[in-house]
């Protein structure tokens, strides 16, 4: 579980430093009146989508972090091989990449009001994301052709279980992303649409860096680290 | 004499943000039942939690029938009371205390108290809902399944769990039980966003978060706990159901069942322990803390005197949400561990402790000379007080390694954890009932009903788990479904489990007068009136009641914090959150 509290502590870090900036040793039995607010014309600008994705994403972030918490645990037994690497999969998250960077375009061009560029990236990114999870379930296709089935060995089965949960996610974001290209269509892009682009982005640069932590974790790269942050805590 | 702070002007001009869209239902249908109002929302998954609750009673009558005259009611079989246990921990401890105090008081609370039109994100709000149902559903629908629903024990633990000798095991009911809980999380989860978010967002001009009520900071810590918390249950529930439906081997060791090597091999059913463990513990405090809120909001309301160490209350909760995250193995004393890790978590474990007895001398001292009006709200807090230090002090017992294992598998557990987690919050949950009853529905609960369940409740949950300690002491087991011929436990014991079993059943039947009264108030109450306990926070001073739609025709501005009872010189002795003007100092406390 050490990794999930190293994910708990960074999450009770952040949540203390903006508590430290919410005046907790004020006396507010002492203070009558408007002064005091450090907000003193109401909620602040940022959107409360952003926020609320921003929340989303620490549990999404935990959820994550428990798998890969249990997957160190269950390695410790002697039954454990791992699992090979399809070669597709370098090729998926080159996709995955590349439908970030096409989003952050996406992003960039609405803001600067070049929406036939911005709807463009859009339905590229979607198309992309599309073809992240075709290479996915080529990726599953080719392991089992190999042998490798979900239920042999818990190496094969954590590679299965938690690459299934990340298309889910994937697959989460493509809905979403798909409502925003319709929504934005037929209209120019207006903050609205800008802010919605963003929290697809935002998303999916969030998405990746999961995909790129399990990646490391399922080819093993991962292992010497935790060998030797496991000598280190014996 | 002291100096208070004022700000530059008196008056101070509504908010200056833009409205919020509202939404706006067109139809009975997506008014009342596809609502996306948080009020509504509220009284939705308060009614579906209470009507699963009382499933879960009646199963405790089941399940305490058998335990007092063994083998009188031959349809409790074991696996049936395997059944009913399992059923009755997992019903109230997810689907009726954390539905109700998040889903039901968080819903209608958080946007009234902050001064909020509504949730910010009323959409998710209502799925939020109807995944709650459908979870509940699908629990409800395992009752009816082949073989049943599952007999593993609340904590589900692997191998037992999915193995044939469970009932339930090898058939629908650990299946569904799992799909039912994946599905409450992913429905809490939208829901617990949008408390989140509106704390942080919705609040109106002038509710910093040094003046929200304790309610809402309660409600608030213990939603962002259940955020970090909720996803190792779903991990762990998405494993098993893998273990169990795919034949992996996450948590499943080499076993032989019935004679038959089964094609499990090397898992940890310790995993799923430090899995479900690191869940269920702060799921303690995920129910805990809302109950200290609001319990802290009913004693300052109904002493007429503000709250004692308001800033202490505040860091307290959020010390005891921060702490209750590194202390989930002392559920696994038996289980076998490094005895360093042991120590360890007995030692955070004991500094729980802390923040928490400093919660219940501020009560007190709150208390203390105040002008108590014996409500019932006010008996329901009081009751809690008691209750909650009870069940607090078998809990440092518990805590110490030494001493808890031997305890561990006796009813002196049951016992502790009924009075801590069970009765003491749900004392906070009739209270807050009696209290907002009024704001909800514009009539005030009957009070000869309201005083005949409290103390036959009050009395009854004493009368229930204070026997219970003594059959653990003398080493009466838990779990076991009938005792037999044993040498250790007296016949007196016997007769003592008799009596708990009839308090059991008055007890449940105390409940059913609170549901008539509910029901009964709606169109029989007295009238109340916008504020009928004269309280200083926001949702007392809607300009309906109760509030419509989008709560208030203009946005409340504060100007104080939510405690102002009693202020000397002031013309009454409560002044509204909203009101301007110099007077607001709580004599006690400034000096």
């Amino acid at each position: 579980m050490s990794v999930t509290l190293v994910f708990l502590a960074v999450v009770l870090l952040i949540a203390g430093w903006w508590l430290a900036h919410q005046r907790l040793f004020s006396k507010p039995w002492l203070e009558i009146g408007h002064t005091h607010d450090p907000r003193p014309h109401g909620p602040p600008d940022i959107a409360p989508a952003q926020i609320g994705l921003g929340v989303f994403l620490v549990v999404v972030g935990a959820l994550f972090t428990l798998f890969i918490s249990a997957y160190f645990m269950r390695m410790a037994s002697t039954d454990w091989w791992s699992t090979p690497m399809p070669k597709i999969l370098w090729l998926n998250t080159a996709i995955l990449g590349l439908g970030s960077l096409l989003l952050h375009a996406a992003r960039v061009t609405a803001e600067h009001h070049r929406d036939e560029a911005s709807r463009t990236a859009l339905i590229a990114a979607l198309a992309s994301g599309l073809a992240f999870l075709a290479g996915q379930v080529f990726a599953w296709r080719e392991l089992t052709d190999a042998g490798f089935l979900l239920a042999d060995n818990p190496a094969n089965s954590f590679f299965y279980m938690i690459s299934g949960m990340h298309g889910l996610h994937i697959l989460g974001g493509l809905f979403a992303l798909s409502r925003v290209i319709v929504k934005t269509r037929a209209r120019p892009m207006d903050e609205k649409a800008v802010l919605s682009i963003t929290l697809c982005a935002t998303y999916w640069h969030f998405m990746l860096a999961v995909w790129l932590v399990l990646f490391v974790l399922f080819s093993g790269w991962a292992n010497d680290f935790v060998e030797l942050c496991r000598s280190l805590l014996t | 004499m002291v100096d208070i702070r004022h700000g530059t002007s008196e008056q101070i001009g509504p908010a200056e943000v833009e409205d919020v869209e509202l939404y706006h239902p067109h139809s009975w249908w997506t008014r009342y039942v596809f609502s996306q109002d948080a009020k509504i929302i509220a009284v939705q998954y308060a009614s579906t939690a209470i009507a699963i609750g009382m499933v879960a009673l009646v199963l405790s009558w089941l399940m305490r029938l058998q335990l007092g005259f063994p083998g009188v009611f031959t349809f409790i079989d074991a696996e049936r009371y395997y059944q009913f246990i399992t059923m009755h921990g997992m019903i109230m401890v997810i689907y009726l205390l954390t539905a109700l105090f998040l889903g039901g008081f968080g819903n209608y609370l958080i946007p009234l108290m902050l001064g909020a039109r509504d949730m910010v994100f009323p959409y998710a709000n209502m799925l939020s809902y109807w995944l709650y149902l459908l979870a509940v559903l699908v629990l409800v629908t395992s009752f009816f399944a082949p073989g049943g629903p599952t007999g593993a024990g609340w904590t589900l633990y692997p191998p037992q769990a999915v193995l044939s000798g469970t009932p339930g095991g090898k058939d629908w009911g650990i299946i569904l039980m799992l799909s039912s809980l994946i599905l409450f999380v992913i429905g809490f989860t939208m829901g617990g966003l949008n408390y989140v978010v509106t704390v942080l967002q919705g609040r109106t001009r002038g509710m910093t978060l040094m003046r929200m009520p304790l309610t809402v900071w309660g409600i608030f810590t213990a939603t962002v706990m259940a955020l970090l918390a909720f996803p190792a249950l779903f991990v762990a529930c998405v494993m098993m159901l893998f273990d169990r439906v795919l034949g992996t081997s996450f948590f499943m060791p080499a076993i032989v069942e019935m004679g038959e090597q089964l094609q499990h091999g090397g898992g940890s059913p310790i995993l799923f322990q430090h899995l479900f463990w690191f869940f269920g513990h702060p799921e303690v405090y995920i129910v805990a803390l809302p109950a200290f809120g609001i319990v802290s909001d009913l004693i300052s309301t109904h002493a007429r005197k503000n709250i004692f160490g308001y800033r202490m209350m505040v860091w307290a909760i959020v010390i005891i949400g921060a702490l209750s995250f590194i202390v989930w193995a002392h559920h696994m004393y038996v289980s076998g561990m490094n005895p360093y890790f042991g120590f360890f978590f007995a030692t955070t474990t004991l500094i729980i402790a802390v923040p928490t007895a400093l919660k219940v001398y501020n009560w007190v001292l709150t208390l203390w000379r105040g002008d108590i009006h014996l409500t019932l709200p006010m008996l329901f807090a009081l009751a809690f007080i008691v209750t909650f230090v009870n069940g607090g002090l078998t809990g440092l017992f518990l805590g110490n390694v030494v001493v808890d294992v031997p305890l561990s598998d006796t009813m002196f557990v049951v016992a502790h954890f009924h009075m801590v987690m069970g009765v003491a919050p749900i004392l906070v949950i009739f209270g807050a009932i009696y209290h907002w009853y009024p704001k909800v529905t514009g009539r005030m609960l009957n009070e000869v009903m309201g005083q005949i369940h409290f103390w036959v409740t009050f009395v009854g949950a004493y009368l229930i788990f204070f026997p219970m300690h003594y059959l653990g002491l003398i080493g009466m087991p838990r779990r076991y479904y009938e005792m037999g011929e044993t040498a250790f436990v007296p016949a007196s014991a016997h007769t003592l489990n008799e009596f708990i079993t009839i308090m059991a059943l008055v007890v449940g039947a105390a409940q059913i007068v609170f549901l008539f009264n509910l029901i009964w108030s709606i169109r029989h109450g007295r009238e109340a009136g916008g504020n009928p306990w004269r309280a200083t926070t926001l949702e007392w001073q809607t300009p309906e009641t109760p509030p419509r739609h989008g709560n208030w025709k203009e946005l409340p501005v504060v100007y104080r914090w939510a405690y102002d009872y009693s202020v000397p010189g002031a013309a009454e002795d409560f002044i509204p959150q909203n009101q301007p003007g110099s007077t607001g100092l709580g004599a006690e406390e400034a000096s």
